[in-house]
This record gives C-alpha cells, sequence and structure tokens, in this order.
C-alpha cells in the first residue's frame, strides 16, 4: 500500500486507512512516513483522534491498543501498559505525570482516513 | 524506682489481659508497674472464638495482643510458669519453677478449669475437654483416628463443642443430664425446637441420661448409662460446667465459697484487701460470671479503683446469652423463665420452620422484661436493648416476636437503633454505649465496622454487638446525608454487584447500551473491562465482539509483556501433557521463535509473539488439539495436582483426574478477578492447594475443601471449608462458592479480599453455601451450569473467523512487523530489550 498524499497549506495529509480498519471506539496503528501513529474511532462522541503511538512512560509503541474513554468529559486514551492517561485533544498526562503525547490532525473522506503531519 | 506500685496478675488470659490493657490506658505516666504470671505457653487469646481454631488452625489468629505488646507497654510478661503459692505476710507468689516475685497489689485472673465429673473410667485417653488450644491440638489428633463422639453437657460450649467434632468429620451424640437443652438458658419448648434443628444438622440428642462409666483399655472405647443403655464410640468431649481455679487462694487461706470460687466484694477485693479476683475465679454475691462481659467489667472497676480509690463498684451483670456457630439461632436474655411475680408470657411457634419465640411481659404490660428466641435470633440485640433499657412496648407488642408483616423488616430493625437513649450499651464487652459509637461517626469520621473497632473498640469482644453497631453506623451517616456508596467510577452510581444485578434484570448484553441506560460520558478503563467482565460472567458470549471494551490482555486473548509483544500460554489441564503434545509446543516455539518458561500452574508459557502472528500460532496449537488456557483473562488460571494416588506412594486419591475434571468444569469461566485452584493427593500437599482461591486436600474418606486462599503480594492461607467431602458435593460447593463471589465481589477483589470484607466471614459463607441460608443454591447452581454448557475456546473463535482475524494487526496499511521491538538474546533464548527510560 502506498500513501495517497494531499497538501494543504503547510499540513501534508497522508492517507491512514479506511475507516473499516479501526474498531469502534478503539484504536489502531498506521505507520506514515516511518512514523507510528495512533488513530482512535471514538464512534461514542462521533469524532476521530490520532496521537504518537509510543508511550513516554516506559517508551512502549503501545497506545493503539490503548482504552479509549473520557474524564469529566476530556476524551483520553490509557496505556495498557501502566494505566496512564493521555488527554485526546492536547496530549496532556492525565494521571498527574509530566508527559505529554503529540497530537495528530485527523480527517475521514469517503470512508478514507487522513492524518496531517507538518513537514 | 521505689515509688512504683508493683502490680502482680495471676493469669495471662482475657479478663487478666484486658485488665492489662486498661490499667495501661489509665496510666499513661506508668506509676505501676505490671508483672503477668501464666501458666499457659501463650500469650492471652480470645477464648470465646476458640472454634475457630478448627478451621484456622492459626494462634495467632485468636491473639488479643502479640508479646510485643507486653514489652512496647514495659508490662514484664513470664509465661509457662503458674504461681504455685501466695506469701500473704511478705507479699509475694512463688512460681512453679521456684521464682518469687513481690507485690503491692495481687490481681488473681486465674478462670476457671472445665469441671470434670467423677465418673468411672473418665481418666481414660480419648477423652477431652474444651478449654484451651492444647485441648483441640489432641481432639484433632484423636478426631483423625474417630469416627462417632459424644459431647457429654448440652449447654451453651457443649453444643459448641458438639458442632465442632462434625466439622471434624465425627458424627456427634450430645449426652445431656437434664431434660432439655440448654437447660439455664431455655424452656422446654425452645429446647424441643432447637432439637429438631441440631438433629437435622447430624446431631444425637440424648436427654435424661446419666453416665454410669467409661469403658475401654487404656483409650475410651464406650459409654454406658444408667438406664442401661450403652455408645460405641471413639471419643468424648466434657463439657459439664466449669470450676473456679482457686486452688492457690485456697491454700493462701482467702475465703472461697462452698462450691469454689474466690469470694469478692463489690470493689473485688478477696479476703485480704491487697488481693483482687476478676473473671471467672471471682465470686460476686454468690455468683460465678462465666461469661467474658462481666469479667471485664471487673477488670475494669479494679483498674479504676487503683487509680483512684474506691471510685466504682462491680454490680450484678447481665447473663443473656446468644448461641454462635452452631448453624441455628439460640439466644436468651432478660427475666428468660418470666420469674418474676406476675409476668405474662407471648409466644410462637412454627414447626415447619424450626422458630420459636417467647417474650415475658412485665406484669403492667408495658415493657418486655425476658425472651428466648430460637431458629431467628435477629430481634435479639433490639430486644435485649429494650429489656436493659426499660424502654415502653410498641402499641403491638407482637410485632416483637412476629416481625411487622410484609416488608421483612422486622419492627425492632434497622431504624429502631436510632430510638435507643444514649446510654444504651450496645459492646457490652468493651462497655460501649450508642452514645459513643454515633459519636464516633459524627465526630471522628468513621464510616464502617472496622474504623469502629479502631476507634471505640465496639464490636471486638464477643462480637455479638456486631449488626447492631453496623445498623447505628449506617444510620448515623444517613442522617448526616453521608450515604457512603461504592461506585465503580465517575460513569456508573452503581456497585459492581448493582450493575451485574441490573445488567441480568434487564438482560443487558451490550456496553454502549448499559452505558446509556445506566450510566453516562463515554467510559474508562475502570467501568469498560468491569462491564466486560460481567457480561462474560453472565451470558459468557464470546468476549471479542465487543473487544475494545476489554482489559489490555483481553483485547488481544494473550498476555502483553515488555516491549509489546504476548505471551501464548495453551491450557494443560491439571499439569497433565502427552509427549506429542510437548513436542508441539517446540515446534511452534522454534518456528516462531518464542521465549519458553515453565509457569508456576503447572503449563507452558511461549513468549515474544508480535501481535500479528498470534493467530497463526495458535491455529496451529489448536490443530494440535490444544485450547486456549485463558491466562489473559480474569478467570480460572489452572488447577494444579499431585501426582495423586496413580503414582505417589503417599497418596489416598487420585489428585491428577479430580484436578483435570475440576479445571474442564470451571475453565473459561469470567469472574471480578482470576481463581487458582489445586488438588493435592494427600495430607503432604505437594500442590500447595492451601494458597489457592480453591484448594482441595484428598483424604481417606474424600476430601477437604479449602477456600480464598492466595499467593501474590499478599498472602493469605485458604480456609477449611468444609471435610471428607464426595467428588459431586465438592464441585456443587465450588459451584455455589464461585457464583456467589461472581455476583458480590468489587471488580478486581481476589476471594481472599472477598472473604476477608464478608460480613460474617467464614461462618456466613458456610450459612449460605451449605445450609443454603439465602434459598439461593438452585440458582447459583443452575447460573454455573449456564456457563459450563456455553464454554468456548476463545481463541478456535478467532481462528475461524476472518473479520475477528483481521483485528490481530500491528499496521492498519502494513503487514511489517514493529521495526522498533527489539530483542537480545539470554541463555540461548531471545529477550525483550530493558524498559528505556
Ligand atoms: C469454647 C469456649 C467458648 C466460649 N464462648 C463464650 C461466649 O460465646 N461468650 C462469652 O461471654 N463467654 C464465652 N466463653 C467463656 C469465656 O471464654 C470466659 O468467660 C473467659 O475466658 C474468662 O476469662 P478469664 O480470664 O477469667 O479466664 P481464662 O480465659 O480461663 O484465663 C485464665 C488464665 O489463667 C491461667 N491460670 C490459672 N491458674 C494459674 C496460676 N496459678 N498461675 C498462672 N496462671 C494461671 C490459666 O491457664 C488461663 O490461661 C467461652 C469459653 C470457651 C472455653
Ligand atoms: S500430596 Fe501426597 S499424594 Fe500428592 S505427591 Fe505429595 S505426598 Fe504424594
Ligand atoms: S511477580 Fe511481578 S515480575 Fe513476576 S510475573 Fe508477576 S508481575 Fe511480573
Ligand atoms: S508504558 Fe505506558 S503507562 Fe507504562
Amino acid at each position: 500500500m502506498t500513501n495517497a498524499t494531499i497538501t494543504t497549506t503547510d499540513t501534508t495529509w497522508y492517507k491512514a486507512g479506511t475507516i473499516s480498519d479501526v474498531p469502534e471506539n478503539g484504536g489502531a496503528c498506521a505507520m506514515i512516513q516511518g512514523k507510528q501513529i495512533a488513530i482512535f474511532n471514538f464512534t461514542r462522541r462521533n469524532e476521530w483522534f490520532a496521537t504518537d503511538n509510543l508511550c513516554p512512560h516506559k517508551q512502549q509503541m503501545i497506545l493503539s491498543r490503548g482504552m479509549i474513554g473520557d474524564m469529566s468529559d476530556e476524551p483520553k486514551v490509557a496505556c495498557p501498559f501502566h494505566k496512564k492517561s493521555f488527554s485526546l485533544k492536547d496530549g496532556h498526562c492525565m494521571s498527574g505525570d509530566d508527559y505529554t503525547i503529540k497530537t495528530y490532525p485527523i480527517k475521514v473522506e469517503d470512508g478514507l482516513i487522513f492524518i496531517g503531519l507538518n513537514e | 524506682m521505689k515509688n512504683e506500685t508493683q502490680i502482680l496478675v495471676v493469669g495471662n488470659g482475657m479478663v487478666g489481659y484486658k485488665f492489662c490493657e486498661k490499667l495501661k490506658k489509665k496510666d499513661p505516666s506508668g506509676a505501676f508497674k505490671i508483672t503477668v504470671l501464666g501458666e499457659e505457653p501463650r500469650p492471652a487469646y480470645d477464648r470465646v472464638h476458640l472454634s475457630e481454631y478448627f478451621s484456622t488452625r492459626s494462634a495467632d489468629h485468636l491473639t488479643m495482643a502479640p508479646k510485643e505488646w507486653y514489652a512496647e507497654n514495659n508490662i514484664n510478661l513470664v509465661l509457662g510458669n503458674p504461681v504455685v503459692s501466695i506469701d500473704r505476710e511478705k507479699k509475694s507468689v512463688t512460681t512453679f519453677s521456684g521464682d518469687v516475685y513481690s507485690y503491692d497489689k495481687l490481681i488473681l485472673a486465674t478462670g476457671s478449669a472445665a469441671f470434670v465429673p467423677p465418673i468411672k473410667g473418665v481418666d481414660k485417653d480419648g477423652i477431652f475437654v474444651y478449654r484451651t488450644i492444647e485441648d483441640l491440638e489432641m481432639m484433632i489428633n484423636q478426631a483423625q483416628k474417630s469416627k462417632v463422639g459424644a459431647v457429654i453437657g448440652g449447654g451453651l460450649l457443649g453444643l459448641e463443642a458438639a458442632k465442632a467434632l462434625l466439622d471434624l468429620g465425627i458424627k456427634p451424640h450430645v449426652i445431656e443430664f437434664a431434660s432439655r437443652l440448654m437447660p439455664r438458658q431455655l424452656d422446654e419448648a425452645g429446647s424441643k425446637i432447637l432439637q429438631e434443628k441440631l438433629e437435622s444438622l447430624g446431631l444425637t440428642i440424648h436427654l435424661n441420661k446419666n453416665t454410669s462409666y467409661f469403658d475401654g483399655d487404656a483409650t475410651v472405647t464406650a459409654m454406658q448409662f444408667a438406664d442401661d443403655t450403652r455408645l460405641e464410640l471413639d471419643m468424648v468431649v466434657i463439657s459439664a460446667g466449669i470450676k473456679p481455679r482457686d486452688e492457690v487462694a485456697k491454700k493462701a487461706g482467702l475465703t472461697v465459697g462452698p462450691r469454689g470460687g474466690i469470694e469478692v466484694n463489690d470493689i473485688l477485693q478477696t479476703s485480704d484487701e491487697d488481693i483482687y479476683a476478676i473473671g471467672e475465679c471471682a465470686l460476686h454475691w454468690g455468683m460465678i460470671y462465666g461469661l467474658v462481659a462481666p469479667g471485664y467489667e471487673m477488670a475494669e472497676v479494679v483498674a479504676e479503683n487503683l487509680i483512684k480509690e474506691h471510685s466504682k463498684e462491680f454490680r450484678s451483670f447481665d447473663m443473656s446469652t446468644k448461641l454462635k456457630l452452631i448453624g441455628v439461632d439460640v439466644a436468651s436474655f432478660g427475666d428468660a423463665f418470666g420469674a418474676e411475680e406476675g409476668s405474662v408470657a407471648i409466644t410462637y411457634e412454627n414447626k415447619d420452620k424450626g422458630i420459636y419465640k417467647r417474650l415475658n411481659l412485665s406484669a403492667d404490660k408495658k415493657r418486655v422484661i425476658g425472651g428466648i428466641l430460637v431458629g431467628d435470633a435477629e430481634s435479639y440485640n433490639m430486644l435485649l436493648q429494650m429489656v436493659n433499657n426499660k424502654m415502653a412496648l410498641p402499641p403491638d407488642p407482637e410485632d416483637l416476636i412476629l416481625g411487622s408483616r410484609g416488608d421483612g423488616k422486622s419492627e425492632g430493625g434497622n431504624a429502631g437503633v436510632m430510638n435507643l437513649p444514649d446510654e444504651a450499651l450496645i459492646c457490652s464487652c468493651e462497655g460501649v454505649t450508642k452514645g459513643a459509637i454515633c459519636g464516633a461517626v459524627t465526630d471522628q469520621n468513621v464510616t464502617d465496622l472496622a474504623g469502629m473497632k479502631k476507634c471505640t473498640k465496639a464490636g471486638t469482644g464477643c462480637g455479638g454487638c456486631v449488626p447492631m453497631v453496623n445498623d447505628l453506623i449506617s444510620e448515623t451517616l444517613k442522617s448526616q446525608g453521608k450515604v457512603i456508596k461504592k461506585v465503580l467510577c465517575e460513569h456508573f452510581d452503581y456497585s459492581r454487584q448493582e450493575l451485574l444485578d441490573l445488567i441480568k434484570i434487564h438482560e443487558y448484553k451490550n456496553y454502549d447500551v448499559i452505558l446509556d441506560e445506566l450510566g453516562k460520558g463515554d467510559g474508562c478503563e475502570i467501568c469498560k473491562p468491569a462491564v466486560g467482565s460481567i457480561l462474560a460472567s453472565v451470558w459468557n458470549e464470546v468476549i471479542l465482539k465487543q473487544a475494545t471494551i476489554q482489559d489490555s490482555n483481553d483485547r488481544f486473548l494473550a498476555n502483553l509483556q515488555k516491549g509489546g509483544t504476548y505471551s501464548v500460554v495453551p491450557r494443560v489441564a491439571g499439569g497433565e501433557i502427552t509427549a506429542e503434545k510437548l513436542i508441539v509446543l517446540g515446534q511452534v516455539a522454534k518456528k516462531y521463535d518464542l521465549y519458553c518458561k515453565i509457569t508456576g500452574g503447572q503449563r507452558i508459557d511461549l513468549f515474544g509473539a508480535p501481535v500479528h502472528q498470534l493467530p497463526d500460532i495458535w491455529e496451529e496449537l489448536i490443530d494440535a488439539g490444544f485450547e486456549s488456557g485463558h491466562a489473559y483473562g480474569k478467570s480460572l488460571r489452572t488447577v494444579k495436582s499431585c501426582v495423586g494416588s496413580t503414582w505417589c506412594r503417599f497418596g489416598v486419591q487420585d489428585a491428577v483426574s479430580y484436578a483435570i475434571r475440576i479445571e474442564e468444569r470451571y475453565k473459561g469461566i469470567r469472574s471480578p478477578h482470576k481463581v487458582k485452584m489445586a488438588v493435592s493427593g494427600c495430607v503432604r500437599e505437594c500442590a500447595e492447594a492451601q494458597g489457592k482461591d480453591f484448594g482441595i486436600i484428598a483424604t481417606d474418606k474424600g476430601w477437604n475443601l479449602y477456600v480464598c486462599g492466595n499467593g501474590g503480594a499478599k498472602p493469605q492461607h485458604a480456609i477449611l471449608f468444609a471435610s471428607d467431602l464426595d467428588d459431586e458435593t465438592c464441585i456443587k460447593y465450588i459451584d455455589r462458592i464461585m457464583i456467589f463471589y461472581i455476583r458480590t465481589a468489587e471488580p478486581l477483589m481476589r476471594t481472599a479480599t472477598w472473604l476477608n470484607k464478608l460480613e460474617g466471614g467464614i461462618e456466613y459463607l458456610r450459612e449460605v453455601i451449605i445450609n443454603d441460608s439465602l434459598g439461593l443454591n438452585s440458582q447459583f447452581e443452575k447460573e454455573l451450569q449456564l456457563l459450563v454448557d456455553t464454554y468456548h475456546c476463545e481463541w478456535k473463535e478467532v481462528v475461524e473467523n476472518p473479520e475477528l482475524r483481521k483485528r490481530f494487526s500491528t499496521f492498519i496499511n502494513s503487514d511489517e512487523s514493529d521495526e522498533t521491538m527489539a530483542f537480545t538474546e539470554m541463555r540461548t533464548q531471545k529477550k525483550p530489550a530493558n524498559w528505556k527510560a
């Protein structure tokens, strides 16, 4: 599979897969430009999110397999290793540590998922 | 230091200990120097709960305070060295070993011994009394060689001893000289109902029986009665009353009663004003108090008077009692027989249910003065309070024994406790009033029983007041508007148990629906797996239908390991595996380059599989006849076994076959937390079953079932639940306990913690499971059977279902492995790179 790309101003959009690749209310991982990106299909909120797949706690490539949910309405993902939670909106750690993960722009068009990277 | 007063306590029993505790509390500056001389080899223990020793086999469990406590409080504790004489002139005592201790004040707390009637042959082996841990150890030994036993004495203690024999697998006969059971507490009608109940539990009761002699050579083999009948047996327990230990006092010339007991006045001084007697050895106005509560009150009086002379007197004490342990509620309180002039009795009897209640009303019918409860003693505490506080009768006094019909809560029940006056004594052992208990809740933020015990000591004695203390705590909390509720997380205002009930009633099967109907928000990593587990426990559908609510391991049916790979554990039931299957495991491990290790549960763990290879690996394993081992699930892990009687020269049962049968039955059943089991082929216990949630140990008559043990971070020995069970009964009990646990535990609560938190503990569990006190057992069995019938190998479902299989991908846009996964080598096998940072 090659990545179809669309470029807008300074964000380049890469195709990551089709919506059926990502389970409802769950995540999956895509390899974009050599980078592991976690993609979340938050069906319940009717929203999509994309973040780093790397959990900064023990440097594990895992967040796409984490569990999503909310804390006081802030959407989040909990790492499956030690359950540290990260905001899906801005990537800050919601379990009291000093980590942040990167979040990426994401859009869905005609059943295709696109991730935006700033070059 | 000379101005210290030397206090010498003889006897380190319950009351002797309590005296030390109380005096220490009243004397923080240490004006009194306490020395304790005890005869028994261990520090004071809780004799009231002695029978628990049969199931826990742990003396520590009963200890009132460990030796360190005495040291920390600067109390000199000398054990295993009884006092043999008192020199009142020199104010000193001499011990068995010849040591001499002097005193300023001497406290005799020598308790009592079992009274052994002078019957011919009573000194034979196999005849025991029931008073100390050593007595119980000897009984346990003898019980292993015995089938039939007798208890002499049908009183409170005798019945407790008979129940103990029953639990030891012995058929007990109770021999009572009087014409009824518990003659001091019950009337004829109450005794009759009790007798029927006990007989249905397996006790044989003989009334009006007079023993002529014990037969047998060295060891007792039979009892011969005055009516020319005879009973062949293997052991006898004598429980015919108590004899105060007044021998040393008597030798020293102190006044003792004609039938024993050291005479004391109202401040508990003996005929020598520097010598006090407290507890079961003391004779106060012709009365020996054979209960702890009055003993503790005596300790309080003496301690108080030592601090401030003649500030407190001992008054005659309420002797109300409630029989514990036997599986039948029996209580008698106040003026049980209605001896008061002109009193009237109202009674209620239900032969079918085995209930008898009698209330004695005062002549003016304004107050309850006492009564008897058999078969249902729930209202005991409340009735006792009404007697003690001279409270007025409700308009319909029969409600007190019938319960207000309909809602099941008796008039005297929950809310009634708040009507008690503040000075009502709730815990008589520790002398804690209602005011103190409610005060602890309002002023010291106590919210539960454990906190209350710490804060006020209420409920730490005989435990009889515990239900009432609980009611007071919850009612006080309620009145403050502070309803403490266990909720799952911010998304559900329900406890796990409530949620499970609702899911069942509404037949919900989908997390999103449940969140819509019962919760709020979008869920989280606490409620999702908890609901996932409940759904699996209740409906047992394929969990991957809702993969994203499953916990880390369940989500991919494998154990997530460091580095992001998974480990694979096929089921090896009972730890038995053929050479062919071992070879397949080796081949699969080699092909996929997996690290191999034998687990603690007697199976083989293959580590290092990337997520996308899991279905391929399992396909090969399933083809070779393996199935999922559920090592990833909160469910039955393994049933460990020893080889048992098929190979082992000591084995008495076929442990492996039974372990396999058990594992096949419970495999795949999801529960609040993981469940481990084991089966050992004899008492040597090579399978370490007592460290498991369910441990089964072979006896020559069947299986002993141990429950709620735990290894892990907080090890806890499993407790003997029932003995000598046949194959079917053992399984039936496990079935019931499993469902009861599944229904009532909190999320991620192991059975050990569950039992620790279960109100009423192991005894209550026995009530529910063995005596069906909730009437739910047939329901429990049905539910368990549904789980057995719907068993499926989760991996087979995945391997055969392309949709599910597709989810096992590392990347959605590439078939590559994760390049960032790094491995190194160790002892010729692979291992993941260490955690970074
Ligand atoms: C099986 C059982 C069940 C019971 N259940 C209940 C119940 O449900 N409710 C209730 O209220 N009560 C119950 N009791 C009674 C209760 O245990 C006693 O009332 C209580 O233990 C009395 O305490 P004590 O300190 O006076 O005597 P003990 O606890 O007997 O202690 C006396 C101690 O003094 C030692 N001693 C004796 N002579 C000497 C000496 N010369 N020198 C040194 N040490 C000496 C003894 O060895 C013993 O250790 C039960 C008793 C038994 C045995
Ligand atoms: S528990 Fe008993 S039967 Fe089993 S291996 Fe050990 S000694 Fe043998
Ligand atoms: S004891 Fe600790 S390190 Fe060992 S398997 Fe268990 S959780 Fe892992
Ligand atoms: S690696 Fe993610 S929480 Fe520890």
